[in-house]
Order: C-alpha cells, then sequence, then structure tokens
C-alpha cells in the first residue's frame, strides 16, 4: 500500500465512524422543531462542554493557527487570548441570556432581539447579518478538507472532489437528525483531536529539533522577530492585538450557533458552570502554535501557510498516523459546519421566512424548510469554497467583524433599561455597513486597529446616542424592555 | 434579572487585564521560562489562572443567587 493510500484509508474509515454515529444519535426520537434546534433543552454540562468545545476546535484552530503561526508568527497570539477572554466575558450574560431563552421559548439569535425588541424587521436584519457572516465560516471548514485531502493524498485526490464529499455527508446526517447528530459527533471528533493536537504540539517539535524548548531556542537565535508581534506582518502590532482580542472576545458569543448553543444547556447554572472550565480547552490552541512555528525553520518556503501542519506532519510521521490526524482534522471541519448549517438554515426558515412570507406555517413545516435550507446553504458554500482564495484566519476574522454588530443589542438588552429597538437598529446597520466597507476598502487594520473593532465602537456610539435621543422625544420603543424578562410584581400576580 | 454583583466583575476583569490590555508589558521573548517565549508562557499561565478567577466569581454569583432566592 502506498504512503497516500494507507492515509487516505485510515481517513476514509474516521469520516465513515464519526458520520456514522451521526446517523444513529438519537434516531428513535421524534423529531420537532425544538428537538432538532435545541435537542429539548436537555444536555447537561458534560454535553454541552462537549458541543461548545465542538464548535469551537473548528478547522480554524487546527491549520488555521499553525497556519498563521508559521506565516504571521507573534501575532497569532491573539487566538490563546480571545478564546479564554470569550468565556469570562461571556459568564457575565450568557446565564441571563438563558433565563430569557427559557422563559420566551428562545431558540435563535433574531428570536431573542424579536422578543426584547418587539421588531420583526429588527430580528430579520441580524437574521441577515448571522447568515451572511456564517458563510466564509462554513466556507474555511470546507476549505480545510480540502487541504487535508490534497495534502495526505500527496495530491492525487483534489480539494473540490474531497469538499464535495465532505459537504454531501455533513448535509445528510444534519438532515436527518439535526442538532443531537452533531453532538455525538463532536464527542468522537474531541477524543481523536486532543490525540491529534498531543501528538503534533508535542511531536513535531520533538522530531524536528529534539524538544519544545530547543525549537523556541533555536527560532529565537534565527528569527527572534517571528516571535514577537507584529511578526512577520507590517501592521499587526499591540493596538491590533487588543482591538481584535476585544472584537472577537465579544463577538464570539454573537455567532449564530454559539448563541444558540447556549440553549440547550440544562440550566443557567450549567452555563455559568461551563463558562469557569472551559478557558482550559484554549491549552490545546497553544499546541498548534508549537507546531506552526517549528515549521518556519524546517520549510521556511512554503505558499500557503495553512498547508504548514499536515506538511510537515507527512515529513515527521508513519502515513497510518497522518491519517489519524487528518480524520480528526476532517471532523474538526465537518462538526462545525454541521452546527453552522443547521442555525443558518434554521434562522433561514424560522426567523425569515415564516415572519415575513408565511406567518400561518406550522413548526412542522418550518422544520421542514430549514431542512431543505441546510442542502442549498451547504451547497452555496461549496461554491465560496471552490472559487475562493483567503486564509483561513482571515476568512473567521471577516465573519467576526460582521457578526460582533450584534453585541450591543444584545448586552444593552439585557442590562440597559432605555435602549430602543431604533436605536439598536440604526447601530447595527450603521455598524455592519462600516466593517463592510473597511474591509472592501482593504482599510483593516485601519490606524493599527482592528477594523471590526472601530466598526462595533461606531456602532455602540450610534445605538446609545439614538436611543437617548429617542427617550428625550419620547419615542421609546413601547415593546421593548426590561420588564419583559422581569418576574411579574405581586400586582400583576394579583391581577 | 438579577445583574452581576460587583466582585464577580472585578474577578471577570483580571484576566481581561492579564491577557489583553497589558500586552506591551510581556509581548517579549526573554526571559524564556520553561522553553518557552515569555508571551507565550504569560499567556499559557493566564489561562491556567483564569478558571481560578471564575471560579470565585461562580462562589461569588451562586451565594447571591441564594440570597436572592431566600427573599423573594
Amino acid at each position: 500500500m502506498t504512503a497516500a493510500a494507507a492515509a487516505l484509508t485510515v481517513i476514509v474509515v474516521i469520516v465513515a465512524i464519526g458520520t456514522a454515529i451521526g446517523f444513529l444519535a438519537g434516531s428513535r426520537r421524534q423529531l420537532d422543531l425544538e428537538e432538532w434546534a435545541v435537542a429539548g433543552r436537555g444536555f447537561g454540562t458534560v454535553l454541552v462542554f462537549l458541543l461548545m468545545a465542538g464548535e469551537v476546535y473548528t478547522t480554524f484552530a487546527f491549520l488555521g493557527l499553525s497556519g498563521w503561526a508559521y506565516s504571521r508568527g507573534g501575532p497569532v497570539l491573539y487566538a490563546l487570548a480571545y478564546l479564554t477572554l470569550a468565556y469570562v466575558a461571556s459568564f457575565f450574560f450568557l446565564p441571563q441570556l438563558w433565563d430569557a431563552g427559557r422563559e420566551h421559548r428562545i431558540q435563535t439569535q433574531p428570536d431573542f432581539f424579536n422578543s426584547v425588541y418587539r421588531s420583526p424587521y429588527l430580528a430579520g436584519f441580524v437574521c441577515v447579518v448571522g447568515i451572511l457572516a456564517s458563510l466564509p465560516y462554513i466556507q474555511l471548514q470546507l476549505d480545510g478538507i480540502g487541504i487535508i485531502v490534497s495534502v495526505a493524498s500527496f495530491g492525487h485526490i483534489g480539494r473540490v472532489a474531497a469538499m464535495t464529499v465532505a459537504t454531501a455527508l455533513v448535509v445528510a446526517f444534519v438532515f436527518a437528525n439535526g442538532v443531537r447528530a452533531v453532538a455525538w459527533v463532536s464527542v468522537v471528533k474531541d477524543f481523536l483531536m486532543i490525540i491529534a493536537a498531543l501528538a503534533i504540539g508535542i511531536g513535531i517539535p520533538l522530531a524536528c529539533y529534539g524538544g519544545i524548548g530547543a525549537t523556541f531556542a533555536a527560532l529565537a537565535r534565527a528569527r527572534p522577530q517571528h516571535l514577537v508581534m507584529p511578526g512577520a506582518t507590517a501592521n499587526l502590532g499591540h493596538s491590533w492585538y487588543v482591538s481584535t482580542v476585544l472584537l472577537t472576545s465579544l463577538g464570539f458569543y454573537m455567532w449564530p450557533h454559539a448563541f444558540g448553543a447556549t440553549f440547550t444547556a440544562r440550566s443557567a447554572d450549567t452555563v455559568r458552570r461551563n463558562a469557569v472550565v472551559m478557558p482550559l480547552y484554549s491549552l490545546t490552541l497553544a499546541l498548534m502554535f508549537f507546531a506552526g512555528f517549528a515549521t518556519v525553520l524546517i520549510l521556511p518556503h512554503l505558499q500557503n501557510g495553512d498547508l504548514a501542519l499536515l506538511t510537515v506532519a507527512r515529513r515527521t510521521f508513519p502515513p497510518w498516523f497522518l491519517g489519524v490526524i487528518g480524520g480528526a482534522g476532517a471532523l474538526t471541519a465537518m462538526v462545525p459546519a454541521a452546527i453552522l448549517l443547521l442555525t443558518a438554515a434554521t434562522l433561514f426558515a424560522k426567523n425569515l421566512y415564516r415572519p415575513l412570507l408565511a406567518p400561518t406555517m406550522s413548526d412542522d413545516r418550518v422544520a421542514r424548510l430549514a431542512r431543505v435550507m441546510v442542502v442549498l446553504l451547504g451547497a452555496a458554500s461549496l461554491g465560496l469554497a471552490i472559487h475562493g482564495a483567503s486564509s483561513l484566519v482571515a476568512l473567521l476574522l471577516t465573519g467576526y467583524a460582521m457578526v460582533a454588530q450584534c453585541f450591543p443589542g444584545v448586552v444593552l438588552g439585557l442590562y440597559w433599561r432605555r435602549v430602543t429597538a431604533t436605536g439598536v437598529f440604526v447601530g447595527s446597520i450603521v455598524g455592519t455597513l462600516s466593517a463592510i466597507f473597511l474591509m472592501s476598502a482593504h482599510l483593516d487594520p485601519i490606524r493599527g486597529l482592528n477594523a471590526g473593532f472601530v466598526a462595533l465602537c461606531i456602532n455602540f456610539a450610534v445605538t446609545i446616542a439614538t436611543s437617548l435621543a429617542a427617550a428625550r422625544t419620547g419615542r421609546t420603543a413601547g415593546g421593548r424592555v426590561r420588564g419583559h424578562f422581569e418576574a411579574p410584581t405581586e400586582d400583576e400576580i394579583a391581577s | 434579572m438579577r445583574t452581576p454583583s460587583r466582585g464577580a466583575l472585578v474577578l471577570g476583569a483580571i484576566p481581561f487585564a492579564a491577557l489583553c490590555f497589558s500586552v506591551a508589558l510581556w509581548d517579549r521573548i526573554d526571559p524564556m521560562v520553561l522553553g518557552l517565549p515569555f508571551n507565550l508562557f504569560w499567556l499559557i499561565l493566564w489561562i491556567l489562572l483564569t478558571p481560578c478567577c471564575m471560579w470565585g466569581a461562580y462562589r461569588l454569583e451562586s451565594a447571591a443567587g441564594r440570597a436572592a432566592g431566600r427573599d423573594s
């Protein structure tokens, strides 16, 4: 058996096992909309931990971060800080969100906006932003699968074929089983991912230099500037770091899928406990950095940094183990792709199509439409992946710049009495357009700051100013307000 | 809805200060600790310390939650 055949066989077996689990999970349960989207809100700490971890440890972590450690150097450190701080920030609003979610049967992010601000158009806007931001994120996962299979097959299998097969599998198991499928595939994926991460992060520096310490000592001698910011880049310095960490850690739970996963928890306390322990999961990211940094001196002239991890793994490990890494990597791409598709499709059917076009649609028909949308959005992302060419980290940061624009509406909606629907609507439109403008005009970073962060600041300022102005003219949005989430007063109970 | 207690917010601000705002102070290679450049060592150290801060915040929030539960 050739090296390529051995590696590919292992990858296929792993992907087949993962997919089979996806099909079998919970297949005897009746699949109504609540079960399909949030698994009946019955997941405990462990399964929520796995589900959320499964969403976090995506191709971005596996190939993208090692790729940036290789090609950019120091700026990649932002990822360790942002994930850790995303959980810290979540501690202060996710439990409140969960409470609101249970009270109002909220399943998705637009549901939340509709329930707090009583504006179907604002909810629709949030929905569109969420779906658009998800597309580059799904594209990133498919790109990852293409890279894995083409490296593992020594270029014999094209990335387009690999991406097409993977998309078909993902669409099929989401179509069949909804969110429960994703949680159980995620269990397999996390187990393999930890083995692969340890092998990569420790094995590659060990094989190439004799250890992690020796790797960094060699790099500190040969390319010391690569290890600190701005690394190999011209403009990703400290102000970029601070602004990017703030943007991404605050934006993290604004991803429609992460927002939605919150509601699969059994209680607000489950959410809070998760926020305490989740930062530890970021440690596996550091292992990806070790591998990426180790590659700098060994393979100095790779065209595409995202290939660094697998190319060096192919040199270091026997083919079957390259297969294990590739299989873990493929599941690591498929699980998040599945959950992103599931969420985007549910959003479309439940929060865009039904309220604006077919108000009388039953939940069952919404669930059916969502399944059809899984297929269509899967095909759209596949199209983007086949034609697009950006680094994996750049794709994710583009998505973040968009999706973080929902943050002011969520946090102010939970904590600031005077925020109005108009304020949030104007603020998030201005914020989203600023982010799109700055990035498409290649003004990112702008004056050393992350463009998405600048857009978020504008968004906050406009939201607050507009809300205050509306309050002064007596036009507070009637539907708003925090009263919806508070326990009824004694008078209300009596009456 | 209950807002987070001030103590929990202070405990939550500590990781933000250590991992984000203070970057200019720790983004350097020397001294290398445990074979890692100082910036990487510092981040990993704070990934381990952050759950300690948040565990404290969790204790404060649970205590506040129980107190609120008794009041009502």
